[in-house]
């Protein structure tokens, strides 16, 4: 359980040099740009260009402005956001199988989600038409946040947060969570039921420009603090005593990790569906790559979480055309051999 | 290929481009029962691509296919070059659908029709939005005097049997159709009593409130039969042993989009199913 214990300084700094991030940096702006370029319809450099300079037809402009742009952004946040989220959890809980979902905010959001589904029409058939497409979003937001805020509350006890406590919680609201949804899930008409079955496989395929703004916007707010937590994250690993011992307020940290991360989570799942597996494995990539310390696993794991998400989203608008399987499927499909790949890599090594 | 469509440009010029919008050439149909009515309104050769729950007449499964009705991919249609994207109105998700308006795609949603009369306005509907007016009134009407001619059948028959549809099999309990589905629909036009009226839309139903409803019948797709096993590991369940239907063996497996699909067939549905309910 300690495999993301602090190293000292000088072998830490070893693998986490400019070059590497120049790298990751890089790869990630060729996925971006394939986002843009590759997909079902064929759009050469000159339709590109027109649409850049404004001059493009109606169908490819359609086509690249809001249906690829919007999916890149939104790919970026997504991945950005879990990726972090992920690091930050395995970090404070120093469990290396901790991912966003285990403090329930997935779990929130999906109940949100699915209420909204399924008894929308009760409380939303009133609000006007432009409004109602954010229902859902909105709904998932804040069932993502009022679990997190409550499994905190819960686990806060006598001054301290217990991390057993925390993931005991989780681990009972999850539980909860399931039991409503399959409460939703059994009142549902037929058609409720194929929306919510297909929003938990999740899709960055919104399009819709408003919601896109808002979630990265919470994204990478979030992202931002979640990127200035290495020190306390690296202090974190000897343990929560040495961390206050070295002058970190672990309470403050932990509350603050706790809700940035329910923001970004919360935010992201709400715009794009539970996308599982990123948050998990990309700090842990990172790690492989950049090594343990958090100042360089932070920014590596979210330069990877977004270039996992777009690389999912391609395989998935490329590899039956002109139909498209949800995100989900490929994010496990192809992270998870991947993944498998570089442990074994690494265990020949004798790294692990 | 630039120069072809340069000509078809030309050609459309000359021709005027109203026409062209009115008939559209190339159409991807979203939904089964508006890819049987494109059908059987003779426009089959236009359809480029159908969705999956498209699956008669036979020929469709020749076309590109789209996916799942519900989760229909904008840059996948697009990438089809379509004219007019026709389809049902319960096709998906609703960002699909705004996307592919906004990229200037035609997008057509047929009025929902589970019953007589949302039959005949989908083929009225499909007709005008093929450029194909007057074949649709007169399809509708030909599905209306047959729909009269299979009423007539079903009403022949004085009984009218409990039936129970089972949609699936699942940890136990089957899903059963409700009221306000399409099953419960087509087993009240076939003249039968829905055995499992008593909740909406298909629901898993306990084991015992299904020996307790009594069916004389078991109604199911065929697809679905074959799926489970076959029609006597259904009826050898304790559920289905212990009911009228199971002694007796009395059971009607019907194709699903036949059944259920509410398009042109609706009457051989009816009469079909009305026969078959009193043991054929």
């Amino acid at each position: 359980m300690s495999e993301t214990t602090a190293l000292p300084r000088r072998v830490a700094d070893r693998r986490g040099g400019v070059p590497i991030f120049g790298l990751m940096g890089a790869a990630l702006l060729v996925i971006v740009f394939a986002e843009l370029v590759l997909g079902p319809v064929q759009l050469g450099m000159g339709d590109l260009l027109a649409v850049l300079v404004g001059e493009g037809e109606r169908g490819p402009t359609a086509i690249l402005l809001q249906i690829r742009l919007p999916r890149a952004v939104l790919g970026l946040a997504v991945g950005l956001g879990l990726a972090l989220s992920g690091c930050a959890m395995q970090g404070v809980l120093r469990n290396p199988l901790a991912d966003p979902g285990l403090i329930g905010v997935t779990a929130g959001a999906a109940v949100g989600a699915v209420t909204v589904i399924v008894l929308g029409n009760y409380f939303v058939g009133d609000l006007p038409a432009p409004v109602r497409p954010y229902a859902l979003p909105l709904g998932a937001f804040i069932g993502g946040m009022a679990v997190t805020g409550f499994v905190f509350s819960l686990s806060h006890r006598s001054g301290g947060t217990n991390v057993a406590m925390l993931i005991l919680a989780g681990v009972a609201v999850n539980a909860i969570a399931g039991a409503l949804i399959g409460a939703m899930v059994y009142i549902s008409d037929d058609q409720q039921l194929r929306d919510l079955t297909f929003w938990s496989m999740g899709s960055i395929a919104s399009g819709n420009w408003m919601q896109v703004s808002v979630t990265t916007a919470l994204a990478l707010a979030a992202a931002l603090g979640l990127l200035t937590m290495g020190r306390s994250l690296d202090l974190f690993q000897l343990g929560e005593r040495a961390a206050f011992h070295a002058g970190i307020d672990i309470e403050r940290e932990k509350w603050r990790i706790a809700l940035l991360t329910a923001i970004a989570v919360g935010a992201v799942t709400a715009a794009a569906g539970p996308i599982g597996f990123i948050g998990l494995v990309a700090p842990h990539m990172a790690r492989l790559i950049v090594g343990p310390a958090h100042r360089n696993v932070l920014p590596a794991a979210a330069l990877i979480g977004g270039a996992l998400i777009l690389g999912a989203d391609l395989a998935v608008r490329m590899v039956v055309p002109p139909t498209e399987p949800p995100i989900g499927l490929a994010t496990s499909m192809i992270g998870g051999p991947f993944f498998l790949w570089l442990l074994m890599r690494r265990m020949k090594r004798g790294g692990l | 290929m630039k120069q072809a469509v340069f000509a078809l440009f030309a050609v459309a010029l000359l021709f005027g481009s109203p026409a062209a919008a009115e008939t559209p050439q190339r159409i991807v149909s979203a939904g089964g029962d508006i890819t049987e009515i494109i059908y059987a309104l003779g426009a089959g050769d236009r359809v480029i691509a159908v969705d999956t729950t498209s699956n008669h007449p036979a020929e469709v499964s020749s076309k590109e296919q789209i996916g799942y009705i519900r989760r229909l991919a904008a840059e996948g249609i697009l990438s089809l070059q379509p004219d007019l994207l026709l389809a049902a109105h319960d096709a998906g998700p609703p960002t699909a659908v705004e996307q592919l308006r906004a990229a200037g795609l035609r997008v057509e949603l047929a009025p929902k029709g589970d019953s007589m009369d949302g039959v005949l306005a989908k083929v009225r509907f499909v007709g005008k939005a093929i450029g194909l007016e007057a074949e649709g009134s007169a399809l509708a009407e030909k599905i209306e005097s047959e729909m009269k001619a299979a009423l007539a059948v079903a009403k022949g028959y004085s009984d009218h049997p409990r039936v129970i549809f089972v949609l699936s099999e699942r940890d136990g309990a089957p899903l059963v159709a409700g009221s306000g589905t399409s099953a419960d629909a087509i087993i009240s036009l076939a003249g039968g009593d829905n055995a499992a009226g008593g909740f909406p839309g298909y629901k898993p139903m306990s084991q015992e409130a299904i020996i307790e409803a009594a069916p004389d019948v078991l109604l199911m797709m065929s697809q679905t039969v074959e799926r489970l096993g076959g029609i006597d590991t259904m009826l050898t369940r304790p559920e289905f042993a212990l009911t009228p239907a199971g002694k007796n063996r009395r059971y009607v497996a019907m194709e699903g989009m036949l059944l259920l699909g509410f398009g042109p067939r609706v009457p051989e549905a009816v009469r079909t199913l009305a026969t078959e309910l009193r043991g054929g």
